[in-house]
């Protein structure tokens, strides 16, 4: 039965432009992050006197140009990319693991136990999230750990709620009807039979997830509260080249445009991946 | 149910969200690793006992909640803890205006664009229009408040001059112009295209067919049938849209030098100054109280099956 979903999804995004596109330059930037760094002759915080705030092209070895500093600003770009990519992932599987356990066990229990976790979600759903992660920063200190935790700590609500709907639909099947006269207990039937079901949805959100941590990561950055100097990330990258656009603008274009296209490409990859694997919800 | 119990049922309903807020806000300062006045350099025992008793901080935390609640009701936010010239009520009360001015404008301005163009795209489905517009939709989506930000200062600021880069002065619209616009523009582009989706599916609707039918002309049909349903998940969004007017505004005032709530939150922020950042995060919570509430209101006015019983 699932693999046929499977393949039909697969055929199904192949065959959709958009994203394909998404998800061959995501590769792209993905390979570059990883390995980029190294084939580049700097050091992301490697200063070179003879060469302060050159435009892109136009100096020998720095591809990108530099920053005022003279860091070589495709190391730094290739970086920030680097610690944005790591952090989101990170912080999607943290509220992935959370909201589908959540979800999955509220959706399986139903009665006051799924009113109760519910309601503790409703309950964070209506604090203003981007706020108390901010508060969360002042509380634990700035720092790639504190921005993982805090936006770990919202992110994984909305994964709950879907979880939950599709495990109220999925409990009523006949299998997992067949489970429980086969003496199945509640732990082994939501791992083995509600999970596993689960998971075309929960990818197509996890997708959607990656870039609104993003940016998230990158808004907290750029305000000067996220990932501090001198490590770079996108966000902290644009607040640097937003302070000299005057007279450096490659320095705001350039991180600039690897943060569009990044979050560009996530999300044509998670509208694809959503038709492929979602059909009820094709608009 | 009369609209007065419906508007009073809310407003209740509004004020456990609050005490939440307030609660985990205070909690979660409190709890922090370090105090207030972990400088680099470390204050003289006797400077710090001092310092703690003047500020309070020496009571118990129960105490210490008791006096902030009783404050807060009186309007009192309590001391900054790094401003020392000012009270975080009198920070908030010189930021608030401005926080308010660009936010309310940018949701009418978006009002205004986003969902006539949301209407044009679905009318013209298919057509130049629609992708164009849609093309936009998408870009305003995904480019985020802190890249367009200091580009729209970089080009009518810097290149073509039309406009300050930044600054504030009392009465001068022109500074406004550009925060307003930059805080519009995602929302602009989320509005117009829900309201393509959702006139769209009403279009095909039953009723609407059934209005055609009937020989109405089809201006009316779109104005008086479809539009006003069409509306109701554009009334919805408000919500959500008000969050990301509010959290952009942090962004913009920063960028382009508005004295307002935003930028303080961020010096807070910046400076781990609890009372101010705590004050800041409780307006804003409430700021969005309200204005969920007044499209709650609006939505309840569209749409009576709302009004006439039932939760929502």
């Amino acid at each position: 039965m699932s693999s046929g979903l499977w393949n039909d999804a697969f055929r199904q995004l192949r065959g959709d432009r958009a994203a394909m596109t998404g998800l061959v330059v995501l590769s792209w930037l993905v390979i570059a992050a990883a390995a980029g760094p190294l084939l580049v002759d700097y050091r992301e915080d490697q200063i070179d006197w003879a060469n302060m705030a050159v435009p892109p092209f136009t100096a020998e070895g720095h591809w990108l140009g530099t920053d005022r500093l003279g860091r070589d600003l495709l190391v730094r770009t290739l970086h920030g990319l680097r610690v944005s990519l790591v952090i989101a992932l990170a912080a999607t599987l943290v509220s992935l693991v959370i909201g589908v356990a959540w979800g999955a066990i509220a959706g399986y229990l139903r009665g006051r136990a799924d009113a109760l976790m519910m309601r503790f979600v409703d309950v964070l759903y209506a604090l203003p999230q981007v706020f108390f992660v901010i508060i969360l920063t002042v509380v634990f200190g700035r720092g790639p750990l504190t921005l993982l935790i805090a936006i770990g700590a919202f992110g994984w609500l909305t994964m709950a709620r879907i979880v939950r709907g599709q495990a109220l639909a999925l409990r009523e099947r006949e299998f997992v009807e067949a489970a429980v006269v086969g003496g199945a207990g509640t732990l082994r039937i939501v791992l083995r039979h509600i999970v596993p079901n689960l998971l075309g949805p929960v990818i197509v959100y996890a997708t959607l997830t990656v870039p609104q941590v993003i940016l998230v990561e990158s808004f907290l950055s750029f305000l000067g509260i996220g990932i501090q100097e001198p490590l770079a990330s996108l966000g902290n990258l644009i607040a640097d080249g937003a302070a000299e656009m005057e007279t450096a603008p490659w320095m705001l274009a350039v991180p600039a445009g690897c943060l569009v296209l990044l979050v560009f490409c996530f999300n044509f990859l998670g509208d694809g991946l959503r038709d492929a694997l979602d059909p009820r919800d094709r608009r | 149910m009369s609209s007065l119990a419906f508007v009073t049922r809310r407003l209740l309903g509004a004020i456990p969200t609050l005490v939440i807020i307030v609660t985990l806000s205070f909690l979660l300062t409190r709890l922090a690793p370090g105090g207030p006045f972990d400088e680099e350099q470390a204050l003289p025992p006797e400077i710090r006992a001092n310092l703690e008793a003047a500020y309070g901080l020496d009571q118990p935390m129960a105490v210490q909640f008791g006096r902030y609640v009783m404050g807060l009701l009186r309007g009192d936010f309590g001391p900054s803890f790094k401003f020392r010239d000012f009270t975080v009520s009198e920070l908030i009360a010189s930021g608030l205006p401005v926080s308010l001015t660009i936010g309310i404008a940018a949701l009418l301005l978006a009002i205004a664009l986003g969902v006539p163009a949301g209407v044009w795209a679905a009318l013209a489905r298919g057509r130049w229009p629609d992708r164009l517009l849609m093309s936009f939709a998408v870009a305003g989506i995904s480019v985020p408040v802190f890249v367009v930000a200091p580009f729209l200062a970089l080009a009518f600021g810097i290149w073509l001059r039309w406009l300050p880069v930044a600054g504030w002065a009392p009465g001068r619209s022109s500074d406004l112009v550009l925060p307003v616009v930059t805080l519009a523009l995602p929302v602009i582009a989320y509005l117009a295209r829900l309201t393509r989706g959702s006139l769209l599916e009403v279009l095909r609707a039953p009723w609407v067919r059934a209005a055609r039918a009937r020989g109405l002309p089809g201006r009316t049909v779109l104005l008086r049938h479809a539009l006003p349903a069409a509306l109701l998940p554009v009334v919805s969004y408000l919500g959500p849209a008000t969050a990301a007017v509010l959290a952009g505004s942090l962004v913009v005032e920063t960028i382009f030098g508005l004295p307002g709530m935003g930028r303080h939150l961020v010096q807070g922020a910046l400076n781990r100054d609890y009372t101010l950042v705590m004050g800041m995060v409780i307006v804003y919570a409430a700021l969005m109280i309200v204005l969920n509430l007044l499209a709650d209101l609006v939505y309840a006015w569209l749409d009576p099956r709302i009004r006439r019983g039932g939760r929502s």
